[in-house]
């Protein structure tokens, strides 16, 4: 059923720009059409590209955010996060963690 | 000739129905929504839209490219392991990680929560230092946002699975005072519970944390819920905070519960996401239940009456709860594929859903 509306109405997480989305009303309680124009103002892009999966592979390679293809020398998971908190101007609670965990010593 | 439309029942059953009867049920459903929620009512433009998407005999219906949203879950990726008492598929070799990257990686979702078996505050806060190890190794893994999540779940601090009398049981013996005492010494205890887990995750860098299934015991559950997100919220404003219903309508049970001068019993979703936004959560999960009896048509037209103003009167995102039984969905084990594009379009385009 979850899949179900992933693929009748979601923005498709990280194969386009929904964790991005999602983020930002996670963040900054923006609501859907502010998360999206916010995200779409930080990667330069139309905010109708935001969910044209082919067009925003190759930016969220670029710029280090994730692809959700199994590439090679491509952050995934903590390096893609803290990419993204670079892109959209956010702090990431997990990866202030990890960061205190790094500098500890 | 008359023509026949194939749709469904609230409780998934494939029915035929004429354009005017479909019509006719879109008009019903929402005027009971109308009614209940004392809500404006919907214009005649939305009703034919509803019903053109009703009508619309596609096997799957879906959103207008550029009209997306967001998705967050609740009870996350354990519903692959659990039985179908809980809507899961029952595999047993698929670990929460496993679950939360296929989540991510295969099925593209846009947010992730991390949730133990038994999904509620209480037993969750026996064994959170499991809970936050795991976190602190998931959250290296995964990209999209991971946060915790459990049902305040006020009807296991009550007899015979906690300390405090059944306030139900005490109204029957006329004992209402001892009642109302119950409910909110059992609301006190829930909310230093509450306290005790945000505590602990936030030790780990938790991102943040789903109250799901609230006020499913009703106003003092609501009221601890609110008090618990407060508290959370002081503890870390950077704290992504999601606050989802139990139903559409909050029990009074208490019947005196107040948050922010408020009574809480009785609210409807536009009244619940004013205290829940005070409160300090970040995305309200607006609840509106299906009526088995009735069919698709009558019940996401009510569906959709009752969420547009909720979202209408939200200053934060409102996901629209829509699985089994909630939303227009139909209450089954099985919701139909045709019917959840149908209500996810349906509440897109009416009531201006900001994710599901």
């Amino acid at each position: 059923m979850a899949v179900a509306h992933g693929l009748c109405s979601g923005m498709g997480g990280m194969r386009t720009t929904g964790d991005l989305v999602c983020r930002m009303q996670f963040a900054k309680s923006m609501k859907i059409a502010d998360a999206k124009k916010y995200v779409a103002d930080k990667l330069e892009i139309d905010p109708f590209q935001l969910t044209e999966e082919n067009y925003v592979r190759d930016i969220r390679e670029q710029l280090g955010m994730g692809v959700v293809t199994g590439q090679p020398n491509t952050p995934k998971g903590m390096p893609a996060k803290m990419n993204i908190e670079k892109v959209l101007g956010i702090e990431i609670s997990s990866c202030e963690h990890f960061r205190q965990q790094v500098l500890r010593n | 000739m008359v023509v026949d439309y194939v749709t469904r029942m609230g409780d998934g059953r494939r029915v035929r129905l004429t354009k005017e009867q479909i019509m006719s049920d879109i008009v019903a459903g929402m005027s009971d929504g109308v009614d209940a929620a004392c809500v404006p009512e919907l214009s005649q433009d939305e009703l034919d839209h509803i019903c053109e998407v009703v009508c619309d005999q596609s096997k799957i219906t879906s959103i207008e490219a550029g009209k997306e949203v967001v998705l967050s879950k609740d009870a996350g990726a354990i519903k692959f392991n659990q039985d179908n008492g809980g809507s899961g598929n029952a595999m047993p070799c698929m670990g929460r990680l496993e679950g939360i990257l296929v989540y991510e990686r295969a099925f593209g979702f846009d947010s992730m929560e991390l949730a133990w078996m038994d999904y509620s505050v209480k037993p969750v806060k026996s064994i959170i230092n499991c809970e936050t190890a795991n976190y602190e190794q998931m959250a290296l893994m995964t990209t999209i946002p991971l946060i915790m999540g459990a049902m305040p779940n006020l009807g296991l601090y009550y007899a015979p699975d906690g300390p405090h009398p059944n306030p139900t049981d005490l109204m029957r013996e006329f004992k209402i005072e001892e009642s109302m005492a119950s409910s909110e010494a059992a609301a006190e205890q829930l909310i230093k519970d509450i306290h005790y887990t945000c505590q602990e995750i936030e030790k780990v860098g938790c991102e943040g944390y789903n109250f799901d299934t609230v006020a499913s015991a009703g106003d003092a559950e609501f009221y601890a819920t609110l008090k618990g997100i407060e508290d959370y919220r002081k503890m870390n404003p950077n704290a992504y905070i999601e606050c989802g219903m139990s139903a559409e309508n909050v029990l009074g049970i208490h019947g005196q519960m107040e948050y922010d001068g408020k009574i809480l019993g009785g609210m409807y979703p536009h009244e619940q996401v004013k205290v829940v936004e005070k409160a300090g959560a970040n995305i309200f999960g607006a609840v509106v239940n299906t009526n088995t009896s009735k069919s698709f048509a009558w019940n996401v037209a009510r569906s959709a009456v009752i969420t547009k103003e909720c979202v209408k009167t939200a200053k934060i995102p409102v996901h629209a709860n829509m699985g089994m039984g909630v939303g227009g969905i139909p209450m089954c084990e099985l919701p139909p594929v045709d019917i959840t594009g149908r209500a996810a379009k349906i509440l897109i385009d009416i009531a201006n859903i900001d994710g599901i």
